[in-house]
C-alpha cells in the first residue's frame, strides 16, 4: 500500500439524509470534496400506482394520484380527469375549469412554497423554511374548507369537482392572494441579493436550453434555462387560454435562475387566481358524465403543467372492461432527475444538496 | 487552619468555581436564547413550557442527554474518540481564564489585596485566548477522525481547512490592537481604552479600529464554527458532520464547547474592541454588567446572523479568508503601525 492512498470515496448519500428531499438514494464518488461521479438510485418510494391503477375502477384511481406527487395533489389529480375526459370526450362545465384553475395555481403556490423553504434550507438559510411554511399553511386551510383534506385531495372528479366551492371561499382566496403579495419581498429580501446566496447559487448546476431539451428537463428547470416551454401556454387545459400570464425565464440555466423564475411564477399564479375569482361563472361543477365510466376503446396522452413540469398520462382503454387497459404517467420529477448526474459532476458536496433542491423533485412522483 | 488559607486564596478559588459555573451556565441560557430569538425571527414562539418562558428547557435537554445511551461505534479509535468532546471543552472552559470581566472588588473591606475579577492575568493574556480558542479544532478534527465514518471525517477535514483559512487574519486583527494598546495583556488593553473624546465617545478601540473589528468578528465566527461558517456540521450536507456519531452527553459536550467558544470570543471582542467594564452610569465595582451586557449584544448578534444567512462553501470561506480577509488585515496592520509611530 503507498503511503498516501488515492482512492475516492465513496459515499451514500442517501436513502436516509437530511436533505436528498425523501428516499432518494445518490452514491457519491468523492476526490476530497469534489465530485467525480455519481449514480442516482431510486425505487425506494415505489408503490406501484401504475399497475395498481390497471386495477381499479376509473373513478378510484383519482385518489392514486394524490399520492404521487403529494405535496401537489391537486395538479395530478387534473392531469389524470382531463385524460380521461379527453379519451370520453366529456365537456367540463366553465365554473368547473376556472375552479380547477384556482386549485392548480393555489397547489403551484404551496408546492413552490415547500421547494423554496426546503430549498433554501438546504443552503442554510433556514428561517425562509419558516416563512413559506406559514404561507403554505393558509393554502392548506384553504383547501381543507373546500374538500376536507390537507394533503392528499382527491379534489376532482371526472368531468368536473366532486362539490362547488363554499360560500366565501372565493373572498377568502382573494385575500390570501393580497396576503401572500406581501410576503414575497420576505423572501426576497432574506435571498435575492444575499451575497452568500448569490454566490451557492450562481453559475452552479449550469445546463444549457439544448442540453436541457435533450434531458428532457421541463417546468421551472427548463424555463430556467432560457426555454420558454409552458404547457399552460402552449396548449392549454383547464381555463388557462382565458387569462393572461407571462412564462418567465431565465437567461444563465444556473441554480439562481430557477429560483428567480420560481418565485416569478408566485406571482404569476397570483395573476392567474385573480383574474379566475374575478370572472369566476356561474352554473353546475359537473358535466354530463355517465354513471358508469367506460371511456370507449383508444388511447390518448394528455400532459398538463404542474409546479415541477410536464405532468403527462398515457391511458388506454379497451372499452370493455371498467378499468384502464394500460396506465402510464410521464412524472416530470422523474425526468428532471436524470439532469442531477450531469449537473453535479465537478462539484462540491455542498453543491450536490443544492442541485438535488433546485430541480424540485418529489420521490413519491419518482418511484410512484 | 492553616496559613496559607487567606481570605484572598479562598476568594481567588471561589472565584475560579464561579466562572466555570458562569461559563456554563452562561451556555445554558446561550441556548435559551438562541432558541428563543430565533423563534421570534421566525414566527414562533419558541420553547415556553418548561420554567418561565421555557428557561428551564436547556437544564430538561441536558437530563434527557444524561439519560441517553453512550454509544461508541465499533469501528471507532475509541479512546481518541472519547477524548475528542472533552479537548473541545477543557480548550473552550481554559481560554476564558484571561478574560477579565470586572475592575477590582474588596467585598466591602474584607479582601486585602483587593480581588480582581478574572481568573488570572497573564500578562501574554491576549497570545493565551489565541493559543487556546486554536486548540478546540483538535477535539473537531479528532472527532472527525476516530468516528470513522466518513460524514465524519469530512466534517474534520473542512474543519482544518477552515482554521487555515482565518487564523491568519485574525492573529493580524489583534496585533494592531495590541500595537494601541502597548500590551499583551487584556486587563491593559481595557484600562488604554478608558476616557473620552470630546466628553462623548468613549475611547473604545472599535472606533480607532473599525475593520479590525469587522475582522476579528468574522473569524471569531469561523472560529466558532457558527453560521454562516458552519461547515464542519452543516447538516444539511453532512448530516451532522464531526458529531454524526456522537450520542449523548459526549454530543451534549460539544454542544457546550460551542457555546462557551461563542461566549469565550464575545467576550475577548467586548475587552478588545468595545472597552470591556468600561461605561458610564455604574460605579467601578459593578462594571461587570457593562461587560455583561455588551457581551450579550454581541452573542445577540451571533445568533441573529445564523438565522438570517445562508451557509457559505467551505472553499468560499477560503477565497473569502485569503482573497478578502488576509489583504484587508495586512493593510489594516500597516496602517495601524503608520499610525501609531506617526502620532506617537
Amino acid at each position: 500500500m503507498s503511503l498516501f492512498d488515492t482512492d475516492e470515496l465513496v459515499i451514500n448519500m442517501g436513502p436516509q439524509h437530511p436533505s436528498t428531499h425523501g428516499v432518494l438514494r445518490v452514491v457519491l464518488r468523492l476526490d476530497g470534496e469534489r465530485v467525480v461521479g455519481a449514480d442516482v438510485v431510486i425505487g425506494y418510494l415505489h408503490r406501484g400506482i401504475e399497475k395498481l391503477s390497471e386495477h381499479r375502477d376509473w373513478q378510484q384511481i383519482v385518489m392514486l394520484t394524490d399520492r404521487m406527487d403529494y405535496v401537489s395533489a391537486a395538479t395530478s389529480n387534473l392531469g389524470y380527469c382531463e385524460t380521461v375526459e379527453k379519451l370520453m370526450q366529456i365537456e367540463v362545465p366553465r365554473r368547473a375549469r376556472y375552479i380547477r384553475t384556482i386549485l392548480s395555481e393555489l397547489q403551484r403556490i404551496a408546492s413552490h412554497n415547500l421547494w423554496l423553504g426546503t430549498h433554501a434550507m438546504d443552503i442554510g438559510a433556514m428561517t425562509v423554511f419558516l416563512y413559506n411554511f406559514r404561507e403554505r399553511e393558509l393554502i392548506l386551510d384553504l383547501f381543507e374548507e373546500f374538500c376536507g383534506a390537507r394533503l392528499t385531495y382527491s379534489s376532482m372528479r371526472i368531468g368536473g369537482l366532486p362539490l362547488d366551492i363554499p360560500s366565501g371561499w372565493a373572498r377568502k382566496v382573494s385575500a390570501f392572494c393580497d396576503l401572500f403579495e406581501t410576503k414575497i419581498p420576505e423572501y426576497e429580501d432574506l435571498l435575492t441579493h444575499n451575497r452568500i446566496w448569490k454566490e451557492r447559487t450562481r453559475n452552479i448546476g449550469v445546463i444549457s436550453g439544448a442540453d436541457a431539451i435533450a434531458i428532457g428537463l421541463t417546468g421551472p428547470p427548463l424555463r430556467g434555462s432560457g426555454v420558454p416551454r409552458d404547457v399552460r401556454k402552449d396548449e392549454p387545459y383547464a381555463a388557462y387560454d382565458e387569462f393572461d400570464f407571462d412564462v418567465p425565464i431565465g437567461s444563465a440555466g444556473d441554480i439562481y435562475d430557477r429560483y428567480l423564475v420560481r418565485l416569478e411564477e408566485f406571482r404569476q399564479s397570483l395573476r392567474i387566481i385573480r383574474q379566475a375569482i374575478a370572472g369566476l361563472p356561474e352554473g353546475p361543477v359537473v358535466g354530463k358524465v355517465p354513471r358508469l365510466i367506460k371511456p370507449p376503446a383508444g388511447e390518448t396522452y394528455h400532459a398538463i403543467e404542474s409546479p415541477k413540469g410536464e405532468l403527462g398520462f398515457f391511458i388506454v382503454s379497451d372499452g370493455r372492461s371498467n378499468v384502464p387497459y394500460r396506465f402510464r404517467v410521464r412524472p416530470p420529477s422523474f425526468c428532471n432527475l436524470q439532469a442531477l448526474p450531469r449537473l453535479i459532476k465537478g462539484h462540491l458536496v455542498a453543491d450536490v444538496v443544492a442541485m438535488i433542491g433546485s430541480i424540485d423533485i418529489v420521490l413519491g412522483e419518482v418511484d410512484r | 487552619m492553616p496559613a496559607f488559607i487567606t481570605p484572598t486564596v479562598i476568594a481567588h478559588l471561589v472565584l475560579i468555581f464561579a466562572v466555570m459555573n458562569m461559563l456554563v451556565l452562561s451556555s445554558a441560557f446561550m441556548v435559551w436564547m438562541e432558541r428563543k430569538v430565533c423563534a421570534y425571527i421566525q414566527d414562533r414562539l419558541g420553547p415556553n413550557r418548561v420554567g418561565f418562558e421555557g428557561l428551564l428547557q436547556p437544564f430538561a435537554d441536558v437530563f434527557k442527554l444524561l439519560l441517553k445511551e453512550e454509544l461508541v461505534p465499533k469501528a471507532a479509535d475509541k479512546l481518541l474518540f472519547l477524548l475528542a468532546p472533552i479537548i473541545s471543552v477543557a480548550a473552550a472552559l481554559t481560554a476564558f481564564s484571561v478574560v477579565p470581566f470586572g475592575t477590582q472588588i474588596t467585598l466591602f473591606g474584607l479582601l486585602d489585596p483587593p480581588l480582581r475579577l478574572e481568573v488570572t492575568d497573564v500578562n501574554v493574556g491576549i497570545l493565551v485566548v489565541f493559543a487556546i480558542t486554536s486548540m478546540g479544532v483538535y477535539g473537531i478534527v479528532l472527532a472527525g477522525w476516530s468516528s470513522n465514518s466518513k460524514y465524519s471525517l469530512l466534517g474534520g477535514l473542512r474543519s482544518s481547512a477552515q482554521m487555515i483559512s482565518y487564523e491568519i487574519s485574525y492573529g493580524l486583527a489583534l496585533a494592531a490592537v495590541v500595537m494601541l494598546a502597548g500590551s499583551l495583556s487584556l486587563r491593559e488593553v481595557v484600562m488604554n481604552q478608558s476616557g473620552y473624546w470630546w466628553h462623548l465617545i468613549p475611547r473604545w478601540y472599535l472606533f480607532l479600529q473599525p475593520l479590525g473589528f469587522l475582522i476579528f468578528f468574522t473569524a471569531g465566527v469561523a472560529e466558532t464554527n457558527r453560521a454562516p461558517f458552519d461547515f464542519p456540521e452543516a447538516e444539511q450536507e453532512l448530516v451532522a458532520g464531526y458529531h454524526t456519531e456522537y450520542s449523548s452527553m459526549s454530543f451534549g459536550l460539544f454542544f457546550l464547547a460551542e457555546y462557551v467558544n461563542m461566549v469565550t470570543v464575545s467576550a475577548v471582542a467586548t475587552s478588545l474592541y468595545l472597552g470591556g467594564w468600561l461605561g458610564p452610569f455604574l460605579p467601578d465595582w459593578l462594571g461587570w454588567i457593562w461587560f455583561l451586557i455588551k457581551t450579550l449584544a454581541l452573542l445577540f448578534f451571533y445568533v441573529w446572523m445564523r438565522w438570517t444567512l445562508p451557509r457559505y462553501r467551505y472553499d468560499q470561506l477560503m477565497e473569502f479568508g485569503w482573497k478578502y480577509l488576509l489583504p484587508v488585515a495586512i493593510v489594516n496592520l500597516i496602517v495601524t503601525a503608520a499610525l501609531v509611530i506617526w502620532l506617537g
